[in-house]
């Protein structure tokens, strides 16, 4: 599998995300956003950070980088694509899924580990969490408060498009165990073809018994499996 | 903001503005918007506590300016 990392200015998670990708043997180019074309590449990720300094709204002016256009090409052609954090606010921004992120609803930036709960695991990104669904990774944001309309809510739960939703240790879902007042406790979410997954929490944190913790590990598997 | 002070976020927005093709951007300030209900139906009264609450709160008149319109 041949993977490309994009960077913008500001990404600072994605030297993160080639350490895990290394770890799984999944080969990795890092390219920078004024590039026009991506290289051959089956998986493109959007790493976490700060693009642009979150200027206007988080992932924005990001979201209009001249590689993009490519991005947006590899989608339609069924290529796969990852967006942790901000890469996830990117997609959005870009149009690549649906709905908003807003500020945390306490208004804080939250760094914490937080429970959760697989909801589709018949995805090239989850296949390997049918083994444990409830799973345990970082968070570490700001605007991670998941906001859509009832339409877009029914459509991502009636076509099983939501990917991870926060819990707790048991698999509870509910206010309690939602740290950011994301409408429905949605942490991911895929398009319709189930080719890009975007999400908050950071799988690539968690890829090290040394770090705390394996069950990152458990989504570069996956995707290694899924080829 | 005021005209001399540097305003990136506006500077970041024109950029990428021009680069999505948009070729008579001169340039772009961002700024905020406050929509203020009051109860308060004589306008000189209302624009009067709006100018001191912009003052005294919603801006920093070192490097900020405002404006106000009333309907």
């Amino acid at each position: 599998m041949k993977s490309s990392i994009i960077v913008f200015p500001g990404s600072n998670c994605d030297r993160d995300v080639a350490v895990a990708l290394e770890k799984f043997q999944i080969s990795h180019q890092m390219v920078w956003h004024n590039e026009t074309s991506l290289p051959k590449t089956d998986l493109v990720i959007l790493p976490g950070g700060f693009s642009y300094g979150d200027y206007l709204r988080t992932g924005c002016i990001a979201s209009k980088s001249p590689i993009i256009e490519d991005i947006i090409k590899h989608a339609k052609k069924g290529g796969l694509i990852l967006g942790i954090c901000n890469g996830f606010q990117i997609l959005i921004e870009a149009d690549l899924l649906p709905g908003v992120l807003l500020r945390n609803k306490k208004l804080r930036f939250l760094s914490k580990n937080v429970f959760l709960k697989v909801i589709n695991v018949e995805n090239h990104f989850c296949i390997n969490f049918n083994k444990k669904n409830i799973i345990e990774l970082p968070i570490a944001h700001n605007e991670g408060n998941y906001f859509a309309d009832n339409k877009i809510l029914q459509n991502l739960e009636d076509n099983n498009l939501i990917a991870f939703k926060y819990c707790d240790e048991k698999g509870n879902i509910n206010k309690d165990s939602n740290p950011n007042g994301s409408s429905n406790n949605i942490a991911g979410i895929l398009n319709s073809n189930k080719n890009i997954l975007g999400m908050m929490p950071h799988p690539e944190r968690l890829i090290d018994p040394l770090l705390s913790g394996e069950d990152g590990s458990m989504m570069f598997e996956s995707l290694l499996k899924s080829q | 903001m005021k005209k001399e002070v540097l305003d990136p976020q506006g500077k970041v927005v024109s950029q990428t503005l021009k680069n999505m093709g948009y070729k008579n951007i001169i340039n772009v300030r961002q700024g905020k918007y406050f929509q203020i209900e009051l109860n308060e139906t004589n306008k000189e009264k209302a624009k009067k506590i709006v100018e001191e609450i912009s003052k005294k709160l919603l801006t920093n008149i070192v490097i900020e300016d405002y404006t106000i319109n009333l309907e």
